[in-house]
């Protein structure tokens, strides 16, 4: 038996692609499970969403992306660093609006005070759209960054 | 004997809390204490003020956005710790 070495990686190069059947389904899949994310995010003042459900499902679509391609593939996609560019600008984002409210002479975070729209209740409309969207991103980016942390943990090309 | 104790002490705190089930407010109660306090505000004033028809997210962006704003960092913490212990490669 053995023993398996905590510090070094375990090194093994294989290509680990799903089926025809997985890639075909995924290649239609992944487009669509992207614009359900996308459409999660920006109908969460309107309907059931928002930040955090839109960033999982996002994930989820490169998740199985892959799954059915293989992480080469979907790393030319989303490299490793843009992942972790995503993942602090989502609370710089956040707090950037409540950097900004206070600059307008409010509250922090009281997005009434942003000059959008016409009315302090249309501000604050397009300032939670926009604090969802750093939530979203924050999100998303984590998810796939756990996930290619576990996956990187086989050398997998 | 300890699993016994472990399954005594889980039935008793079973007990306790089906004891306090009867005096919990009915599902929807408007005289309950949770609705009598801020739900009423965010029902009536959520849309003039945020802006938003779903008052879920009137509530978790605006209204609470100190906690979001935690939950996010918290996320963020999350994601970062997990780099840091199990990341092999950076690129």
């Amino acid at each position: 038996m053995k023993a398996i070495s905590v510090t070094e990686p375990v090194v093994e190069t294989r290509s680990v692609t799903g089926s025809i059947i997985c890639r075909t389904s995924a290649s239609i899949m992944v487009p669509f499970i992207l614009l359900w994310g996308l459409y999660v995010l920006i109908h969460g003042a309107l309907g059931p969403g928002g930040g955090f459900q839109a960033g999982v499902i996002l994930a989820a679509g490169f998740i199985l992306h892959t799954a059915a391609f293989g992480l080469k593939e979907t790393k030319k996609i989303l490299p490793v660093k843009l992942v972790m560019v995503m993942a602090s600008t989502g609370p710089l984002i956040y707090v950037g609006m409540g950097i900004l409210a206070i600059i307008f002479g409010g509250n922090f975070l009281e997005y009434g005070a942003l000059p959008l729209g016409h009315s302090p209740a249309e501000a604050s409309k397009y300032g939670i759209e926009i604090v969802e969207v750093g939530i979203g991103l924050t999100v998303m980016a984590i998810m796939v960054s756990i996930f290619y942390d576990i996956a990187l943990r086989k050398k997998v090309e | 004997m300890r699993r016994y104790l472990a399954i005594l002490s889980c039935a008793l705190f079973f007990a306790i809390l089906a004891y306090g089930v009867p005096d919990l407010p009915d599902l929807g109660d408007p005289d309950a204490p949770a609705n009598k306090h801020v739900a009423q505000r965010y029902i009536e004033g959520s849309y003039t003020e945020s802006g938003v028809p779903n008052i879920v997210t009137a509530v978790l962006a605006n209204y609470r956005g100190y906690d979001t704003l935690g939950e996010t960092a918290v996320i963020f913490t999350a994601g970062i710790t997990v780099m840091l212990l199990i990341r092999r490669k950076w690129n």
